[in-house]
């Protein structure tokens, strides 16, 4: 069991998400940075994908029932342990996490997973519909959390090295691109406080649609849609299944981690590469993860 | 049918421009059809196209847009049962339906009418999306169509059935929203440990019956 002790700004049980149910109105939820989640699980000798939970800017405090091992991935948020390897934590002990000195999210995995019910086929909360984790929400203190047997593998004993953070967001270019003209790759980008798991609203010079009329249709993970005020959208995790206004590009699989650990008031630009480079780069970041398989 | 993509992990095949029952038919079969084929990781339909999503390590674009093609052209080969009739009982007017009122003034007829007009309609579920188990509905007579609120309510009560412009729809979750409603039903669209989870499916006809 894990007793939570102060649940952090956002804490939620998550995976790697929900699929199958987007035409239900479901969107897949999952963790943010699914990277992360799957080294921290890796290093505890879970399967990648198993339930652990993702912490948002400031980290929760959490003591242990009994001897585990957990691993901490994601952004650095002051915990006395070292993230990206596995460790020990005793019986009666408390993990104490602080606020960010990085990115948006940390990740804490334990070794046999969080166990809690899985809901249409997935652990992974789903804040905005108050679907699946622990109840549909955020943890709250005083909640205790079960620890499962997912292990498959013993610990590891290697680390392995946080992804290089690019200095732009590489997107492919969006079903309707040719609504617009070059200027979203031009400027600099404002990461504003109303961003979530659901999208994060971008600030700058508003975007002009040249052309278009379009039909709601279905959205990707990571398309960057712009509204009529002209000031994009990067849906992520959470987001609505459907929608009508055109997207200009998409962010590349292999940088969807860094969506989930921006903060608000960072800064950031945007990088058009073809779809065959994409997978080139989404490619190599696997084969980091393959060492810990 | 047009394929192309939409991201490094998604595929876009869309069917035109227009919202019509012989397009939506063509995306009913076509999302039948797309189960039996391997590697699709989600399927959003809409009025005119279906989103497929894949993932990209396991799945090559190229011959998932093959295999979709063969699905679409042996789909075109199969008719469509007879589409499901569903029920909605719907409580107009009063604490269930806020704006029922406004609608009516709107329109310069009393909100016996409305309900009469929004209850007389054959609707056809184009898609679900948007929120979990929202039915987007074609079918409401124009003569009720009113503008969305100007300010979006905070939160709308499960349930709520609602005119948006043109559209009509029920909000399956509570949720915040922007289209003026006019009553409530007591059927749960929504309820993610029941199997199916949704009360309404893509291609189901659609009659709301007052209570």
């Amino acid at each position: 069991m894990i007793q939570v002790v102060a649940p952090g700004f956002q804490t939620t049980v998550q995976d790697l998400g929900r699929y199958g149910y987007g035409h239900l109105g479901v969107s897949a939820s999952g963790a943010a940075d699914a990277f992360s989640l799957r080294a921290a699980n890796l290093l505890v000798g879970n399967p990648e994908g198993a339930a652990a939970l993702e912490m948002t800017l400031v980290g929760g405090t959490f003591v242990f029932e009994r001897d585990a091992v957990a691993a901490l991935a994601g952004s650095d948020f002051g915990v006395d342990h070292p993230m990206w390897e596995p460790f020990e934590i005793r019986a009666g002990e408390a993990l104490r996490c602080g606020a960010t000195r990085s990115g948006a999210r940390c990740y804490l995995a334990v070794r046999g997973g969080v166990d809690v019910p899985l809901v249409m086929g997935s652990a992974s909360t789903h804040l905005m519909t108050a679907l699946g984790g622990l109840a549909g929400r955020a943890l709250r203190k005083g909640d205790v959390l079960p620890i499962g047997n997912a292990a498959v593998r013993p610990p590891a004993h290697t680390t392995i090295p946080p992804p290089a953070m690019q200095s732009a967001l590489r997107v492919t270019a969006g079903p309707q691109a040719e609504f617009f003209g070059r200027d979203f790759y031009d400027v600099e980008w404002g990461v504003t406080e109303e961003s979530n798991r659901m999208g994060l609203r971008l600030r700058g010079p508003a975007l002009e649609a040249h052309s278009g009329r379009m039909l709601t249709e279905g959205v990707s993970l990571g398309a960057v849609q712009v509204p009529p005020d002209g000031q994009p959208i990067i849906l992520f995790v959470e987001h609505q299944t459907t929608g009508g206004y055109p997207k200009i590009a998409n962010v590349i699989s292999a940088d969807l981690h860094a969506v989930g650990q921006l903060r608000p008031r960072d800064r950031v630009r945007f990088d058009r590469v073809s779809i065959e480079t994409a997978l080139r780069f989404l490619r190599e970041q696997e084969g980091w993860l393959r060492v810990l398989a | 049918m047009k394929i192309r993509p939409a991201s490094d992990h998604s595929l876009l095949v869309s069917f035109g421009d227009t919202i019509a029952p012989t397009v939506h038919r063509q995306v009913l079969r076509l999302v039948r059809r797309l189960p039996g084929v391997p590697g699709i990781r989600n399927l959003n339909p809409a009025y005119a196209s279906v989103l497929v999503s894949f993932n990209p390590l396991e799945t090559d674009a190229a011959e998932l847009a093959a295999r979709i093609g063969e699905a679409a052209a042996a789909a075109d080969e199969e008719s469509l049962s007879e589409p499901r009739l569903i029920e909605v009982p719907v409580e107009y007017g009063g604490d269930a339906g806020p704006d029922l009122e406004e609608v009516a003034k709107f329109h310069g007829i009393p909100p016996t009418e409305v309900v009469a007009l929004h209850s007389s309609a054959d609707y056809l579920v184009y898609f679900l999306g948007f929120s979990p188990g929202f039915p987007y509905l074609g079918g409401m007579p124009e003569a009720i169509a009113t503008p969305r609120l100007a300010r979006p309510r905070r939160q709308v009560p499960a349930g709520s059935v609602a005119i948006g412009g043109s559209q009509t729809g029920i909000y399956p979750v509570a949720s915040p929203g922007g289209w003026r409603i006019i009553g409530r039903t007591p059927l749960e669209l929504f309820n993610p440990n029941r199997n199916p989870p949704v009360l309404l499916g893509i291609g189901d006809r659609l009659r709301f019956v007052p209570l």
